[in-house]
């Protein structure tokens, strides 16, 4: 009765009702994998914000994101939290093919990289530490490379685990890896592990799984989104030792993925769900994170994220946890709305594809429009838009929060831990600057790199 | 098959243990002088003495049809049999038991004490006690939660009839989560699924199979092979199979339901198919040649004949197949994302929060009982169907 009173009231106050959407379709199954950076469709759904546009979604847990990425394919699921290389890699037709689109980005970093305990022992004393004896962040992957010298000259392989080949955590930590003189390895047509040419042997798993694996000596280190560092702690089966943003201040993380052939049958369905998700995003970042605990609480319910509400309020309030006792703030740790959080811009799917590039995924090199080409046909900033001018016009949200005269590229940034700036304009010139990873006209063959003819 | 015509038989011997024999009541009158009614002039079944010890009787035996032999004795001590030797069965059957089950919970808590892992202690009986104490309130709160979907949704369709008379009035199903009772209804209705499909396969062909030696020499060896696959292999070519040939815009049944179903029944299919046929090729020889010089005709020889006496023995195996089915319906559960307990227990791993291993205690021993008295009741309907034999 009384949500009914205050869901009645909120009516008024947003004033009358606009011409509701004609919705193609009213119930959708959307799923999700079991991370902090869900929060979006969680806060969507307990708030109202679905219901609201006459939307009537069940979420569900999936194992993982294959799982996601087949059921969205099959139709079992509407739309999903996805990774953001996941609608650009199956576009381009690395692992399953199939055309998915985005026209909400999720979130801005959230996710770290954890070692266990006993590699951090082997390199704390190669990081350099502050007048308190912490260490200086960010660590480098040059400390860590004495460890895995020490690993190889033993004979034992050195292995880190992220979540997926085409996930944001693998490229975080081929960058990081690299950028400490550490080579993560290469893809091939043929060969789809990524470890070719290896210093540090990379494998997928799924997040949840990551703290037991590491507990059980499997790897060395991970690199995933929350709870699943600050469980490391809270379970002492390893040490996160830098967060994503330490690599590339404020990097897009995850998406909203539908399929192409799913947004044209749909498109007024699909305006709603944006519509919904963008009032979750700025519930989320609304007075200056006054919801986040509120958020968290929810996220910790067993249907959603299911972890500790201490484990996951650590880093949803703006702290991380490095080292046990060395907290440090961490605002924008999760971002959700501001810093146009949930435009879809084009040049972050040219940076995935860039990447992409440099590890072999995408085996030959390609022209500057190529990439360009493929970020449109993936990023839907003209949906996005659409749904934000109803939700200005309805009065739920402020016309300045969002960039209405964008060509879709973010400026020019150097804000990466190697200091190497990226233009979303200049792809390939871009790649040049690189000292690890594949150059123009290069490609991998037999296990080696080599000119291609 | 031998393993399971053993299974088979130690199933008979031990019906014939808990249906205890139950004396005449004659006879019991004879043992006890002292009890026998005086005679009046009134009808037998009115006299109140004689009346209970009928309905004694009679729940004496419906006791020991459903397999809970263990409360016979309290009814004979109620019936004033031989005091002594009740009180020796009653500790055999109830005292020993509470006995070990409290040593175990003893030892349990103790032990778990001790070990600590990266969730937290194991739990013991109080913590796991207090889990299910959650679980029934969560699922309460779903359910008022889910009132307040259905009055949130009535009130936005009367606004929208009232804006526009000719607007869709569907009213949607709940969106929520399915709590743990949810998920121990999905359980049971996709093994009963599973089940049922199995007994709709496995009862022809184990027929066949009785019948005819030829055709049990030929579907033996692949009876021989597919019989001892897990579910987790079966699972992936299931998936496969389904997704290819269950096409269709707006399916009855989830796919991932269908999944651990047709699992199940692959798992489940074996220990019928042999008991059955077992059952058809023992049947006597004598019986089949009447048949024959009546010339009966298939029908009545098959419904008449070949199935009634065979029903214990295809009821054995039932009911090895049901086990069977639960035990492989939580692993097919967990892997095929099938709601359900299995998919309980995966979820609540994958959390990791410091309730998640009490919670999967309350599904362990969640998983055990209803095995239990799915065990029971198919035990009940196996000896309903034996009773001309004993």
């Amino acid at each position: 009765m009384r949500t009914l009173l205050m869901l009645a009231m909120l009516g008024l106050a947003a004033g009358a009702p606009a011409a509701e959407l004609k919705l193609e379709k009213e119930q959708l199954r959307l799923g999700f994998i079991k991370l902090t950076d869900m929060a979006p469709l969680a806060i969507a759904y307990e708030k109202g914000f679905f219901e609201d546009e006459g939307l009537y979604v069940t979420l569900e847990p999936q194992a993982n994101w294959k799982v996601i990425l087949d059921r969205v394919i099959t139709g079992e699921l509407d739309g999903a939290h996805m990774l953001a290389g996941q609608p650009i890699g199956s576009t381009i037709g690395f692992g399953t093919k199939a055309e998915i689109v985005t026209a909400y980005s999720m979130d801005l970093n959230g996710n770290a990289t954890t070692v266990s305990n006993e590699v951090w022992a082997a390199m704390k004393s190669h990081v350099p530490a502050d007048a308190q004896g912490l260490p200086v962040h960010p660590i480098k992957a040059e400390s860590l490379k004495p460890v895995v010298d020490s690993f190889r000259a033993a004979g034992k392989p050195f292995r880190m685990a992220m979540v997926f080949p085409v996930s944001t955590h693998n490229y975080e930590l081929r960058y990081w890896l690299a950028a400490g003189g550490l080579n993560p390895g290469f893809y091939s047509s043929s060969d789809v592990s990524g470890q070719i040419k290896a210093d540090v042997l990379l494998s997928v798993t799924p997040p949840p799984q990551m703290p037991a694996t590491l507990e059980a000596g499997t790897i060395n280190g991970y690199c995933v989104g929350e709870p699943w560092n600050q469980q490391a702690i809270v379970k002492g089966v390893g040490v996160p030792i830098l967060t994503d943003q330490e690599i590339w201040k404020n990097n897009p993380e995850k998406v909203f993925g539908v399929t192409r052939a799913w947004a044209e049958k749909n498109p007024n369905t699909h305006l709603a769900l944006i519509k919904a998700l963008l009032r979750a995003g700025m519930w989320l970042d609304e007075k200056n994170g006054a919801n986040r605990k509120e958020a968290a609480q929810i996220l910790s319910r067993s249907e959603y994220v299911g972890a500790d509400y201490r484990v996951i309020a650590a880093s949803m309030t703006g702290t991380f946890e490095f080292a046990r006792g060395d907290k440090r703030s961490m605002p924008d740790f999760n971002v959700f709305f501001r810093y146009n959080a949930t435009y879809p811009y084009y040049s972050d799917a040219v940076w995935f594809l860039t990447q992409m590039r440099r590890w072999g995924q995408i085996p030959e090199s390609k022209s500057d429009e190529w990439f360009h080409e493929t970020a449109k046909q993936v990023y839907r900033p003209d949906i996005y838009l659409k749904a934000a001018q109803m939700l200005v016009d309805e009065g739920k949200a402020k016309r300045e929060d969002f960039p209405w005269t964008s060509d879709g590229y973010r400026p020019p940034s150097n804000e990466f831990i190697d200091g190497i700036e990226y233009d979303g304009r200049k792809p390939n010139a871009y790649l040049a600057k690189f000292k690890i990873g594949l150059q123009n006209g290069q490609k991998v063959e037999g296990g080696n790199v080599v000119a291609a003819r | 098959m031998s393993s399971q015509r053993a299974e088979g038989l130690s199933m008979k011997s031990n019906h014939a243990v808990l249906a205890t024999p139950q004396p005449e009541p004659a006879a019991v009158a004879a043992e006890h002088p002292v009890a026998k009614p005086p005679v009046v002039d009134r009808p037998v079944s009115s006299r109140p003495a004689v009346r209970r010890r009928v309905s004694l009787d009679r729940l004496h035996s419906v006791l020991g049809m459903l397999g809970l032999g263990l409360f016979n004795p309290m009814i004979r001590l109620a019936r004033g049999e031989n005091p002594r030797a009740q009180l020796q069965e009653l500790w055999k059957e109830l005292g020993a038991p509470l006995i070990a089950i409290a040593l175990f919970l003893f030892a349990w808590s103790r032990l778990s004490d001790g070990i600590e892992t990266s969730l937290g202690k194991i739990p013991g009986p109080t913590a796991v006690w207090t889990q299910a104490g959650s679980l029934w309130t969560d699922h309460q709160a779903e359910r008022r939660k889910e009132q307040e979907f259905y009055s949130r949704q009535e009130k936005r369709i009367a606004e929208r009839l009232a804006r526009d008379p000719g607007a869709d009035t569907t009213i949607r199903k709940y969106t929520g989560k399915p709590t743990y009772i949810d998920q121990i209804g999905t359980s049971l209705k996709t093994v009963f699924t599973g089940f049922l499909l199995a007994t709709l396969v496995a009862v022809p062909v184990g027929i066949l199979c009785g019948l005819s030696s030829s055709i049990n020499a030929a579907l033996n060896p692949l009876i021989q092979i597919f019989k001892p696959v897990s579910p987790l292999a079966w699972l992936p070519i299931v998936t496969m199979l389904v997704s290819a040939l269950y096409v269709s815009s707006d399916p009855v049944f989830a796919k991932s339901f269908l999944n651990s179903a047709i699992t199940v029944m692959l798992c489940s299919l074996w220990p019928t198919i042999i008991n059955t046929s077992l059952g058809v090729a023992s049947i006597d020889k004598d019986l089949l040649n009447v048949a024959k010089v009546l010339q009966l005709p298939w029908p009545v020889r098959l419904f008449k004949l070949i199935v009634p006496s065979s029903l214990p023995l295809i009821f054995t195996g039932l009911r090895l197949s049901l086990s069977v089915g639960w035990m492989v319906l939580i692993a097919a559960e967990m892997l095929a994302q099938n709601p359900g307990l299995g998919k309980f227990v995966w979820d609540e791993f994958q959390n990791g929060s410091s309730a998640s291993l009490g919670r999967i205690m309350v599904a362990v021993f969640t998983i055990g009982f209803i095995g239990f008295l799915l065990d029971r009741i198919m035990l009940a309907l196996q000896n309903v169907f034996s009773f001309g034999r004993r």
